[in-house]
């Protein structure tokens, strides 16, 4: 194996690969050591606390996959509402017209630039008694998706801006030359091709949105998976190993998710049909506010 | 509309002070852990490697909200590492920012390492040709460079970063979103006016930060 930064390792290389080797790998074991010989102090390796997630069939059936199962509901929906929103805002973002330009946006930057645990709280106020009292058992799931759309349709919006802007000009001036209006040429013509350059980075979203409902099992009692924590330890008193299995089904789901993301992108990279350009589905990028990269084919 | 800011009941600016500190240690903090990563992923020692890899993969994929309300729960409550800190006000500071290092040393490793690959095949070449070893040519030639290359994708973690504290608040830690469910429970008949006097904060928190940044990665960047 060599690299930019190094060669294919001699002899001599090789020996000293090996020490660095040998080296990390007693500062890893220490450390685990530590970690664990603390969890075994405090009687956290017991087995006790570690069968249910094996043995009792309840841990699944009434905590974890309903819980996952409303974490994809809301996920899911969440992004079935802003993807369209967002495509629109990202179309409005790119209007002949200056006033439409500049209202849009503005909105999508203030709503870039907010956390989306703020606007999950801001929704829970507003669906609240007082104002437009959505009934208490399901007023968590919508303030929970209310806030998601609201903060992702703004990160779509420039997910699809970068999209359309990655096509060639020729595109949109060919359209132009054959007579569409300005409505065809963006749903005949630009879009389909946009959409493909931009999925990866769509895909990635998604795991965004999924790891963002958490907050709402945290601070507004919506019961997703990571709330199913609270009550699963208050059965078994297995605080750690809950979150091991917790975090396990998170990986699980979102690493299939990214990797999609990452198959996607290298499939419409290399493939011959369409433009070769591709939105980056960093999450990276997008999570950090939908600063969505736009690459050419090499 | 607004006289719940002349009560004297919400420190609001001292809410966004915790906002501010969080977002201060913890940015130090990633960009150190992270450089480390990006190391680890690009070095020769395939073990290394593994781990880097193993690391990403397994913490960008866990919600940061599981790794906050983690760090308290399990270090803290269960297993009684506080970090030193004395009071519940200092520790739940403490684990938040472990628990945000964790998460966005990750971003800063992915962002380095794309920056790593801006840098022309060429510069890494001559160094080895000069003979400097691994560690050499990586601190001393390829990532300066890089730096220079990822000061607009480091901005957008940063910014990321600055929303990503008020995770802080699931663990009770007094920064600003925690104030503000305080406010909106407790003044139902000013929820706008609420949540325009924090989203203000926000965007006057994140807003400066992508323009100087932004100024700051066209000045520095290098041309080639």
């Amino acid at each position: 194996m060599s690299s930019v930064l190094y060669d294919t390792p001699g002899p001599k290389a090789k020996v000293r690969n090996w020490v660095y080797s040998g080296i990390f790998v007693v500062l890893f074991g220490l450390v685990l050591w530590w970690a664990l010989s603390l969890m075994g102090e405090k009687g956290q390796l017991d087995a006790d606390k570690w069968t249910p997630f094996v043995t009792d069939s309840q841990v699944w059936t009434t905590y974890l996959i309903p819980g996952l199962m409303e974490t994809l509901k809301a996920g899911a929906l969440a992004m079935a509402i802003a993807l369209p929103l967002g495509a629109l805002l990202g179309i409005g973002r790119l209007s002949d017209h200056a006033g439409v330009r500049a209202a849009v946006g503005a909105w999508v930057e203030f709503f870039r630039a907010i956390p989306v645990l703020m606007l999950m709280l801001f929704s829970s106020a507003l669906y609240a008694p007082q104002l437009m009292d959505v009934p208490s058992d399901t007023r968590p799931f919508w303030a929970v998706v209310t806030g998601l759309v609201l903060y992702n349709s703004a990160v779509i919006a420039e997910i699809v801006r970068a999209g359309v802007l990655s096509l060639p000009k020729g595109q949109a001036e060919a359209a132009k030359a054959i007579g569409l209006r300005k409505g065809q040429t963006m749903a005949y013509v630009l879009l389909p091709q946009a959409v493909t350059a931009m999925l990866p980075a769509l895909v990635s979203q998604l795991v965004v949105i999924l790891k963002d409902t958490a907050l709402g099992g945290a601070l507004l009692g919506f019961a997703e998976l990571l709330s199913m924590n609270r009550q699963i330890a208050a059965n078994y008193s297995n605080t750690i190993a809950t979150m091991f299995v917790i975090a396990l089904i998170y990986i699980v789901v979102n690493f299939a998710l990214t990797t999609l993301a990452s198959w996607l992108e290298k499939r419409l990279r290399g493939s011959k049909k369409g433009t070769g350009a591709v939105v980056e589905g960093d999450v990276a990028e997008v999570d950090a506010g939908g600063a969505a990269g736009v690459g050419k084919a090499p | 509309m607004f006289d719940f800011l002349d009560s004297g009941q919400y420190d609001v600016l001292g809410a966004f002070w915790v906002t501010v500190q969080l977002t201060f240690y913890s940015a130090v903090g990633s960009l150190i852990w992270g450089t480390v990563l990006a190391g680890m992923r690009v070095s020769p020692v395939p073990l290394l490697r593994g781990f880097g890899t193993a690391y990403v993969n397994l913490v960008r994929n866990t919600p940061l909200t599981l790794l906050v309300i983690g760090c308290s729960l399990g270090l803290s409550q269960t297993l009684g590492i506080n970090l030193g800190g004395e009071t519940f006000k200092e520790t739940g500071f403490r684990l938040a920012v472990l628990g945000l290092i964790a998460y966005t040393g990750t971003f800063v490793c992915e962002a380095l390492r794309s920056g790593i690959n801006t840098v022309p095949v060429g510069q890494a070449e001559a160094a080895r040709a000069l003979g400097l070893s691994f560690f050499q040519v990586l601190t001393l030639i390829v990532l300066p460079q890089a730096f220079r290359a990822v000061v607009a994708p480091l901005a957008n973690v940063l910014i990321a970063l600055t929303k990503n504290t008020t995770v802080a608040a699931t663990i009770g830690v007094a920064e600003a979103a925690l104030l503000m469910k305080e406010m909106l429970e407790n003044e139902a008949q000013a929820v706008f006016a609420v949540f325009a006097v924090f989203a203000l904060g926000f965007v006057l928190l994140t807003l400066p930060t992508g323009l100087l940044l932004g100024w700051v990665s066209k000045r520095v960047a290098v041309k080639r």
